[in-house]
This record gives C-alpha cells, structure tokens and sequence, in this order.
C-alpha cells in the first residue's frame, strides 16, 4: 500500500498546489486551467478511495463541462486584470488576518480531534457500509433510484430550475432575423407558392392586381 | 472488491499518464536545449496577416455561449445519473425503470420548452 | 386512485405544485408568448397554489414518515406550509400590475413561483440533511432567478447576483456544517442524528459543534438574521417590488422551520450548544433591526430592516426551545406574512403618472390624497411595532412569554427595548403620511389603486384590525383559532 500512499501524496500535492495557482494566478483564464487540474487530481484522490463513479463524473461533468462554462464566463466578463490586482493589495491584510484565523481554527480543530479521538460512542456512529462483490458504480445504482428516489427527483427538479432560468436571463431573440422554418417549406403548395402571370406580348402591361402582388414582395 | 486490486486495475492508466507525461515534457524541454534561437523584433511580434495587430485578441464572448454551455451541462449531468441505472438496471425492477422514466419526463418538459423558446436556435 | 399514489399522500400538495409547474410551462411555450397569456398563467397558477392548499389543509395527520423518514408531515409542516402557500398566492396575485407596467411580465414568473413554493414546502417536511440541502436549493435557484427577473433594469440584476453569491456562499457553508455532522453522526437523518446528539458526552464533541454551527450559519443567511444579513437591504430594494413581497414573506417562514426542525428535531440533544447561538442571533438582529431602520429613506430598504428585526423577534420564541416557544413563532410567523403582504401591496401602489416611488417623502399627504392606502398603511406599520390589539402584537406576546417562561429574561427585555425603538421608525411614516402635506399638482399624485391590490390590503387589513378581537366566527376568533393549531403544530415538533 506503499504506492497507494505514494499516489495519494503526489495526488494531494498537486491539488493544493494547483488550487493555491487558481486564486493567485494574473490571469483568470490560466486560473481556469489549474481549476482543470485541481479536478483531475482530485479524481484521483476519489479513484484512491475506490470512489472510481465520483472520480469519472467529476471528470465528465467538471472538467468536461463546468470548467467549459467557466472559460466563457471568464472570457464573456473581460476582466480587467490591473485593476483587480489593485483591490487586491487594498484588501491584502485583511484578507490575511481572516485567512489566518481560518487556519488557526482548522488546527485547533484538527488537534483536538487526533489529541481526544472517538468522544462518541462507537456503538451509534456507523461508517457507510463498503459494498463487496459489486462495482462502485452498480451500488451506487442500486440504491440511487430506489431507496433515495426522492432525492433524485429532487435533483431532477434543480435541473428544472436551472435551465428556465438560463433561459429567462440571458435568452434574448434579434429583432428581424429570418429562422428557417422547415415545416412551413414543407407546407408550400404549388397553389401557396406560385403564381402564373399572364403578361401580354408586346408591353410591360402587367395587370394591376398581379403588379400590386410583385411590389408587396 | 478488495481496495487493492481496484487500485491495481488503474496501474495502466497511471503508466500511461506517466508516460504521456514524460514524452510531453521532453518536447517541451528539448526545444530549450536543441533549437537554435535568434530573434529579433519583427520575428516576436504579433503576425496579423502583415498588419500590426489592432487590439487585444482578448474579446468578449456572447453571452450566448452561456446559454449554450449550462444547457449543455445540465444535459450532461442528466446523462451521469443514467450511467449508474444502466449498470444496475437489472437489480432495480420496475420501480427503477420508473423512477427514471419520470425523472427524464421532467427534463424532457423543459427541453420541449427550450425548444419552442428557440434557445436552440443561434439566432 | 393507484396505489403508489395513495402512499404519496402526505405529498399530494408538492406534486401538485410541480406538476402544476410543468403543465403551465408546456402551455406557456405551446401558446404564443403574450402578456394577456401571461396573465392567465398567472391565475392558473394561483389556482394550482389554492388546490395545493385545499389538499394540504384535508390531509389527514399523524406520524406520517415517507422514504425512510426523509420526508416528514405533521402539524408543524402542515401549519406552515398553509403560511407559505398563502403568502405565495399572494405575492402572486400582486405581481402581474406591476411586471406589466414595468414590461417584465412573462409567464415563467409564475413557474418559477410555483417551483420555489414547492421546494419550500419541501424544505418544510425535511428530515434528513441531503432532503434539506436539496429542497434548500430548489426554492433558491427559483428565488435568484425571479430576483434578477426584470433582467433589462440594472438594480434588479445587481439583487439577483447578490442574492445568489451570497445564497451559494451560504449553501457551501451548510453543505460543510453537513458534511461534518454526518462525519460525526454517522447520519443524515434527523432522528438518527438525535440518537448520536442525546448521548453522553455529544456536547463536548468538537466535530458535532463545528457541523452545527457551520449548519446554523448557512440556515442564518436564509432567515437574514445579523451577522448574516447583509444582502437583504440590497436585494430587497434592487429586486422588482412584487418579488420582494415574495421574499419578505414565504421563504423566510419555510426556511425558520426548517431551522425549527434541525434544532429542536436533530440537535434537541445538545440544547444548550445552539441555544446561545440563537440567542445571539436573536439579539443581534432585533437590535439591528430597529437601529438601522431609523436612518432609511427608502420604503423597501425600510422594510428590508423590518423583516431582520422581525426575524430576530422570531428567533426568541426558538431561543426558548420549548413548546410554547415555538408555538410563539408560529404564531409570529402567521402575523408577520399578513402585515408584510399588507405593507407591500401599499407599496407596489406608490406608483405616479411618471413612474414608481419608494422614497418615504414620497409618502406625505396620503391621507388626504388616497385615505384608504394611508389607513392600510397605518394599520400594518401599527401593527408591526406591536400595538395592542392588532394582530402584530399577539406575535410579539406569545414569543416574549414563552422566554420569560423559559427564564430568559434578559432577551424578552431586550426584545422589548428593541420593539419600542423600532416603533419610531413604523411611526414616523404614519405622521409622514398623516401630518406632513401632499406636494400639489397632478402629476404627484399616485395612479388609482387597481383591484389585486386593493383586495390584498382589504383582507391584510380585516386579518390585522380583527383578527384576533373577539369576534366570534363561529367558535372563536381567527386569533384563536391560530393560537390553537400553533399549539397543536408545536407539540406535533416536540411529540
């Protein structure tokens, strides 16, 4: 298990790192891209734990997806980078007191917790039980749609939401544009479409109603 | 499935990035090492089909990009909650089937309106 | 009906709603996009929320438990989620004047409406830590949306962006307070959370109170109490006008029961570990509350100021964590919605031939130029400084008493410094309306009061003036009637 761990403090490494380089970094499009590899290595600390289904979605959805999104948000609000850095160094000490007070807190926390452990009783803490003799992601599925279905169609519901509400803010039609509207081609008639002019020879004395028709187009 | 052998099964993906890895980094570093490097002004600036670049290549994106992007993700997560049911279809019965059923029904609602809203559309 | 319906009978009012939600969705997109069709969605919806409220309020109780105990209905939820269907009914009957006039009215209001109401009553029946969270972020994300729903006025989009950075702060803060309990409890549900919190030596366990309070934060920054407040004034006053009766009313009373439930529910073991968090809180924003108000020009910042200290009135009533406590807040959190649906429906009428107002100067001479909005006005702003008889006061009574009951003598007399304080401030916009003089000329004049809005002052009126006389409807008055469920409700939490 050597390996194992080896892994697990490269992976470890690597994602503090990176996380570190997504705040501090000049430019928000290069911070995106750490966010990027903070997801992957993350997906390995999940795929250590034997967590490969989170591991693949994190993946699929973050890195795939989420971080996509976040490029066009970033590169959609043109960020002007002197002047962030300038409220940056306005905000620099506080910032610093608070973060080291967060730090201070995590410490203690994490102290007390290794000085005094298992101050409640065993006996009513369960750890969530590790499937045997299935993959992660079939136990996952055994349970997701049946047992807590109402947490999925829950989800389904957030869905919902969101994607109205994408719609109600930023969809926005151009004034005349002509869309292609397929069902309307296929709906032409000779009878809707054509119509046959008779023109005399000899003049351009096109009758009226026929002449009113070429002018509305 | 004991932690071990799991672990075991993602040896060959962990190779594979190692060496992928490694070859990425060669060509990165060899350049430095190998090539032969002689600039001047003209050579480093901005190539713009022989103007001086106007402005900034930086822009800034529509918004419709957005749109596009967060339905897409909301199209993708609902994919990932098929993934599971698929490998555990056969263990879930017919509540699952319907558990699921109804879960696109509701996404379905809201990709019909999507689309009569013509969110599809680009313009 | 088919059986698996019947077994979902304590949900029948959420599936309503959401169904409800969808069919008019599907109609507003099959149907060409007009006001006069958004409009009729509006009432549709209204509909849906009145058959949601009619199911709710024949529902059998009992210890009504669904999918393993993550969904519970008793008289708890059962009384608040009325509050919240009324007052989402209302906000919605007030909506539609405004958004035409202010060309935002658009059928998906109403939708959004209807989804957040029953991500809020779901919020109201959960029982377990990932129902919370999910329930939580449904009513939100519809709740972000509608803020920033007038998406061409600059202010409305500002409050919508706010409101959700500060929403997804605060749910990120929940979701760790979560995880950390679950870490320590080894559970997600309430009861078996309230197994772990009864045992010896749980109030000394540092991971426990670290979950709780980072729970308590984020469940703080929905009821906006101080020092969690501050997006309030700003959304309340970027936000369009209707939406804001929204936010005032509904989700603030889905969201104290749900801290209502986590508290006494889950955490009843470790008492006297949230209970000084509360009564912090409490303090903090009733003394806020009425402070801060005093310096405001703008009615709906005004108002913004009001619901934090009224939330701090509410918190006292949780600070006394006993069944009349509680029974307390039910009946605050009854009180309040009408006088805030009142107050806001006064408001959206502060309309001039140019344009809305929300200055309170804007306010002089009302009684002269329209009597019955300054009457509304006056009655609701008495009320809620808490001025016997009317409905506001019986609020502040029930919870002041029940922490003199619970020897907290030191916040009721808080609480009571704070209510007169904040007095002044609900007075001072009587004697603007009734002593100062109207600026002449027509165009100063507000436009004729239309029909929705006069019939939600009439009934806020009716409620506050006479609700709790004694007046006999047939057995009692509504007052009593109120005290009694809010009795019932409360013990069903502690059963």
């Amino acid at each position: 298990m050597t390996l194992a761990a080896a892994f697990f403090y490269l992976f470890a490494a690597i994602t503090v790192a990176s996380a570190f380089k997504v705040i501090s970094a000049k430019n928000p499009v290069h911070a995106v891209l750490y966010l990027i590899l903070a997801f992957f290595n993350a997906a390995g600390l999940f795929v250590l734990l034997g967590a490969e289904f989170l591991a693949m979605i994190l993946v699929v959805v973050y890195v795939g997806a989420v971080a996509v999104l976040f490029l066009f948000v970033v590169m959609m609000l043109d960020v002007d980078f002197a002047q962030l850095r300038a409220g940056f160094m306005k905000n620099a000490t506080l910032g610093f007191t608070v973060g080291m007070i967060v730090l201070a807190e995590i410490v203690f926390f994490v102290a007390t917790q290794f000085l005094k452990p298992g101050a409640l009783p065993a006996g009513l803490v369960r750890a969530a039980p590790i499937p045997q003799g299935i993959t992660n992601t079939e136990a996952l599925g055994r349970v997701l749609y049946t047992k807590y279905v109402y947490f999925f169609q829950g989800a389904g519901l957030i869905l919902l939401v969101a994607m109205i509400g994408a719609i109600v803010l930023t969809l926005r039609h151009k004034p005349n544009v002509r869309r292609q509207n397929i069902s309307e081609q296929n709906a032409r008639t000779k009878s809707t479409a054509m119509d046959v002019i008779k023109v005399p020879s000899g003049g351009y004395n096109i009758p009226d109603k026929a002449a009113a028709k070429v002018a509305a187009e | 499935m004991p932690q071990s052998t799991l672990l075991m099964d993602y040896l060959p993906i962990a190779i594979f990035l190692g060496v992928a890895g490694v070859i990425g980094m060669a060509l990165m570093v060899a350049p430095f090492l190998l090539a032969v490097r002689n600039p001047d002004s003209e050579k480093v600036s901005a190539y713009e089909c022989g103007f001086n670049a106007f402005d900034d290549a930086r822009m800034k994106f529509d918004v419709r990009f957005y749109l596009v992007s967060i339905l897409f993700i909301i199209f993708d997560l609902e994919v990932a909650f098929l993934f599971p049911w698929a490998v555990a279809f056969k263990s879930v019965g017919a509540f699952g089937f319907w558990s699921m059923m109804t879960f696109l029904g509701v996404l379905t609602v809201g990709f019909a309106y999507e689309w009569r809203k013509g969110a599809l559309d680009w313009d | 009906m088919p059986r698996y319906l019947v077994e979902l009978a304590p949900l029948h009012s959420e599936l309503i709603l959401i169904i409800g939600a969808m069919v008019l969705l599907l109609w507003g997109a099959f149907r060409p996009e007009t006001e006069r069709q958004a409009d009729i969605i509006s009432w549709a919806a209204i509909g849906v929320l009145a058959l949601a409220g009619i199911v709710l309020a024949r529902q059998p109780l009992g210890n009504n438990t669904l999918f393993d105990g993550s969904f519970r209905f008793d008289a708890f939820a059962r009384y608040v989620k009325m509050i919240v269907i009324i007052s989402s009914a209302g906000a919605l009957l007030l909506a539609p004047n405004d958004a035409r006039r202010g060309k935002y009215l658009k059928f998906e209001y109403a939708v959004l409406l209807l989804l957040a109401t029953a991500g809020m009553l779901m919020m109201i029946s959960a029982n377990d830590l990932i129902s919370l969270y999910l329930s939580l972020e449904l009513q939100s994300l519809a709740l972000y949306v509608l803020a920033a729903f007038k998406r061409d006025d600059v202010r409305s989009s500002e409050a919508g962006l706010k409101y959700f950075v500060l929403g997804a702060l605060s749910s990120g803060m929940l979701l760790y307070g979560a995880s950390l309990v679950y870490g320590f409890t080894g559970a997600t549900n309430f009861n078996d959370i309230a197994a772990v919190a009864l045992t010896k030596g749980a109030g000394q366990n540092i991971g426990l109170i670290f979950g709780l309070v980072f729970l308590m934060v984020g469940l703080a920054f929905k009821i906006s109490a101080v020092p969690f407040h501050m997006w309030t004034p700003d959304v309340y006053e970027g936000a369009p006008t209707p939406v804001t009766a929204l936010f005032a009313a509904a989700p603030k009373a889905a969201a104290f029961a749900l801290l209502t439930r986590v508290m006494i529910t889950a955490f009843g073991g470790i008492k006297p570990q949230w209970q000084q968090i509360i009564i912090f809180l409490s303090i903090a924003s009733m003394v806020l509350g009425a402070v801060a108000a005093i310096g405001q020009t703008n009615v709906k910042r005004l108002l913004a100021y009001s619901s934090i200290g009224n939330m701090g009135f509410v918190l006292v009533g949780l600070a006394a964590a006993s069944p009349e406590g509680i029974e307390g807040v039910l009946i605050y959190l009854a009180t309040y919605l009408v006088m805030t649906l009142g107050a806001f429906a006064v408001v959206l009428c502060m309309r001039r031939r140019s344009g809305p107002v929300e200055e309170i100067a804007d306010l002089a001479g009302l009684a002269t130029t329209n009597p019955g909005m300054a009457a509304t006005m006056a009655i609701m702003m008495f009320s809620l400084a808490g001025i016997p008889p009317l409905a506001g006061f019986w609020g502040k009574y029930y919870v002041f008493l029940a922490a003199v009951k619970a020897d907290l003598w030191p916040l009721a007399i808080i609480g009571v410094v704070a209510s007169v304080v904040g007095a002044f401030y609900y007075i001072r916009i009587v004697i603007v309306m009734y002593v100062n003089d109207a600026k002449s000329g027509a165009e100063n004049r507000f436009m004729r009061v239309p029909l929705r809005e006069s019939t939600v002052m009439a009934l806020a009126c009716l409620i506050t003036l006479l609700g709790f006389l004694p007046f006999p409807l047939r057995n009692g008055s509504l007052g009593d009637w109120i005290i009694a469920t809010a009795s019932a409700a409360a013990r069903s939490l502690f059963g």
